[in-house]
């Protein structure tokens, strides 16, 4: 007999007096939250201690140049499908970089698939603008395009936007540890700097403003 | 190397040893204090945790109760996306899967993500026998696996370590690091990052755990906060990863459960820095092959056991350690297994066999049934009925027939059944056996309690309970 079958087999006569009619899951919890979900956002992912920064979207280029000026970031590469104009001078991941190479980037500069306010979370699936996942990992810092529209309230409505068979990368902040004496330490392995970029319709944010990170003892 | 298990002394004796050292002591009350205020902090934020935790019960019943039907369709969906699905009846056999598919890949080192399944099949020793170098990457266990120590926390395996005793092992382990090092934590994730770096860099070969794997989807999933687990998930060529049976949930739309319970009940975060998913290979992104290996391992003798059965809806999220009054005194290794604490001790002994060795039998005696893991058990696993459950079975399993001691245990587990009634009987005691006692200690008991105490007397219960008492600690 195979493993699969003996296993099965095992499952099957453990299983034997257990009432096979399905358990319904009961769903009572929270799908979406009220009020103002791009300041909650915002709020939540410097609650990471990243950088986040909110701008009118015709002001992204500018935006953009300030944080990587800010953070002394001179070689950037971007997935081959992100805006030129975003970052004029970036270096393209097409043909794709070998890992040596992104190593030896600085940065990285991508959109997103989803923000999830409630919990400050960005979620990538390889979708326009962000590439493959080693683009966002190896580099040391990551600056990261949200665009207010993709902001949704809860997990819920995050999971039912995504394609659960793409790649995903969900991210809550730079990279960090809690393995010493259980207080988070930021920067291990992942980028160590994350800086969300939020932009807005231009009405509904009159000058770009910089929230700069929430710092907890 | 890690330490192994085998050959360790039942809890009792392990525990006594674990409570003479008191820097052991004070490194996990200090640890366990921190991460009880900032998993509080979380859950008070969420009025509908309630909610979530009988949705991620529900979701993982329904998991266990048709695990056949979803481990074939799992099978199926991984299968169609270019994975490669491996079965391994024990760990011996799922060893054995991961050296034939490191040889095949004509490599001599595999790097790895923290993975229970891993330890607990003794992945590392068995690798190292054959000639295959393992680098555990996750900062803590690199910090035992330096340290030639074991795993104390199912989540921050190296809790039972402080500060000053990590950069002791670093510098002494980690080639390139000098005095200079201080035990500030920031400069010793900066050590550990340093150290690590080029194995990532030129790794072919990656092994890694799942927190989860979806059904109806084929994805698995790895919930972290380093990125080595991106690391080790994205940049080698092929990448193995060991998953227990019980680990599926059956639909994509599960996983807004479980991704809300799992960060507040483990790390006391609203959401891990990093949670990674993929569904077999994908083309010009991460690894080139993909292998599943389905792990049983006693899981399935767990599954046929009605009470015992909810410890394999479990999540590893370790808030039950973090709560437990006898794990905070006697730490991760008394309890001699990979799963330690109230988890542990209902785990332990269902997947290895009550009788197996020296400590199983002993570890369902190994808590004060005061009720705090299951209060805090975000997918309500019963522990306290599940113990006093394999306390009567371990019992069975030493006299070899049903016994009087079994008879009390089974009116326990009557008591236990709902925590409830654990209260009303818990003052019951503190009031009834104020009327039984002489002179502060209990003598013989009435009805099936005869044949137990009269062997020993038994210590008068405390106006307060324990229960009342730890609650307002
Ligand atoms: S038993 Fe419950 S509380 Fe303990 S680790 Fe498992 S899921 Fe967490």
């Amino acid at each position: 007999m195979t493993a699969r079958e003996e296993i099965l087999g095992r499952i099957r006569s453990a299983l034997s007096t257990v009432d096979k009619t399905e358990t319904v899951v009961s769903r009572d919890y929270e799908q979406t939250i009220e009020g103002d979900l791009v300041e909650l956002f915002a709020e939540r992912v410097a609650d990471y201690r990243a950088t986040v920064v909110r701008t009118a979207a015709d002001r992204l280029p500018e935006a953009i140049a300030e944080q990587l000026a800010h953070f002394g970031i001179s070689s950037v590469v971007t997935p081959a499908d992100l805006p030129a104009q975003w970052v004029p001078h970036a270096d393209t991941d097409a043909p794709p970089l070998r890992v040596p190479a992104l190593d030896a980037t600085d940065g990285v500069v991508t959109a997103c698939a989803v923000g999830i306010a409630e919990t400050g979370t960005i979620v990538l699936d390889a979708g326009a603008g962000q590439g493959r996942r080693a683009l966002t990992l190896v580099p040391d810092f990551h600056l990261c395009v949200v665009r207010a529209d993709q902001i949704v309230g809860t997990v819920p409505e995050a999971i039912a936007r995504l394609d659960g068979t793409r790649p995903l990368t969900w991210i809550s902040g730079p990279s960090a540890t809690s393995d010493i004496e259980l207080n988070r330490v930021e920067g291990v392995h992942g980028p160590r700097i994350l800086v969300v970029v939020i932009a807005g319709a231009p009405e509904e944010v009159p000058q770009a403003t910089r929230m700069s990170s929430i710092s907890t003892p | 190397m890690t330490g192994t298990w085998l050959g360790m002394p039942p809890f009792p004796e392990a525990a006594r040893k674990a409570l003479g050292d008191t820097q052991l002591r004070t490194n996990l009350r200090k640890a366990t204090g921190t991460i009880r205020g900032k998993r509080a902090a979380v859950v008070a934020e969420r009025a509908d945790w309630e909610a979530l935790r009988v949705a991620g019960k529900e979701i993982k019943d329904r998991t266990l109760h048709n695990l056949d039907t979803y481990l074939e369709q799992l099978e199926r969906n991984v299968t169609a996306a270019g994975g490669v699905v491996h079965w391994a009846r024990d760990a011996a056999e799922a060893n054995r899967i991961v050296i034939d598919l490191v040889r095949a890949a004509d490599a001599d080192e595999v790097v790895k993500v923290k993975s229970m399944a891993t330890q607990e099949i003794e992945l590392n020793e068995a690798l190292a026998e054959a000639g295959i170098a393992a680098y555990e990457t996750d900062l803590a266990e690199l910090i035992v696996q330096l340290g030639h120590d074991r795993p104390s926390h199912i989540l921050v395996p190296a809790i039972h370590r402080n500060r000053a005793e990590i950069r002791d092992i670093f510098l002494r382990e980690m080639p390139g690091v000098t005095e200079a090092l201080t035990d500030d934590p920031a400069e010793l994730a900066a050590a550990a990052r340093a150290h690590l770096r080029r194995k990532f860099l030129t790794a072919k070969v990656a092994v890694s755990g799942a927190n989860f794997a979806v059904a109806d989807s084929g994805t698995l999933v790895v919930v972290e906060s380093e990125g080595n687990g991106r690391m080790c998930l994205t940049l080698p060529e092929v990448l193995i990863s060991v998953v227990g049976i019980e680990k599926l949930v059956p639909t994509w739309q599960d996983l807004e459960v479980m991704l809300q319970l799992l960060p507040r009940s483990s790390t006391g975060e609203r959401m891990n820095p990093y949670t990674s998913t993929w569904t077999g290979v994908t083309p010009g992104d991460g690894p080139r092959e993909f292998h599943l290996i389905l792990l049983d391992n006693g899981r399935t003798d767990a599954l046929a056991d009605d009470i015992g059965r909810q410890a394999l809806r479990c999540i590893r999220c370790s808030a039950c350690l973090n709560v437990c009054p006898v794990y905070e005194r006697t730490g991760g290794h008394a309890y001699g297994s990979v799963y330690p604490g109230p988890i542990g001790a209902i785990l332990t002994p269902q997947l290895r066999g009550v009788t197996a060795d020296e400590v199983s039998p002993t570890l369902p005696f190994a808590s004060t049934l005061c009720g705090a893991c299951y209060e805090v058990c975000p997918v309500l696993i019963d522990i306290p009925q599940a113990l006093v459950h394999l306390r009567a079975k371990a019992v069975d399993a030493k006299r070899g027939k049903p016994s009087a001691e079994r008879a009390a245990m089974r009116v326990a587990q009557w008591f236990f059944g709902s925590s409830r009634r654990l209260r009303v009987a818990q003052r019951l005691v503190a009031t009834g056996g104020r009327v039984l006692s002489r002179r502060g200690r209990i003598g013989r008991l009435p009805g099936p309690l005869k044949g137990w105490s009269g062997a020993r007397d038994t210590a008068t219960p405390p106006r307060r309970t324990f229960r009342t008492w730890w609650e307002s600690r």
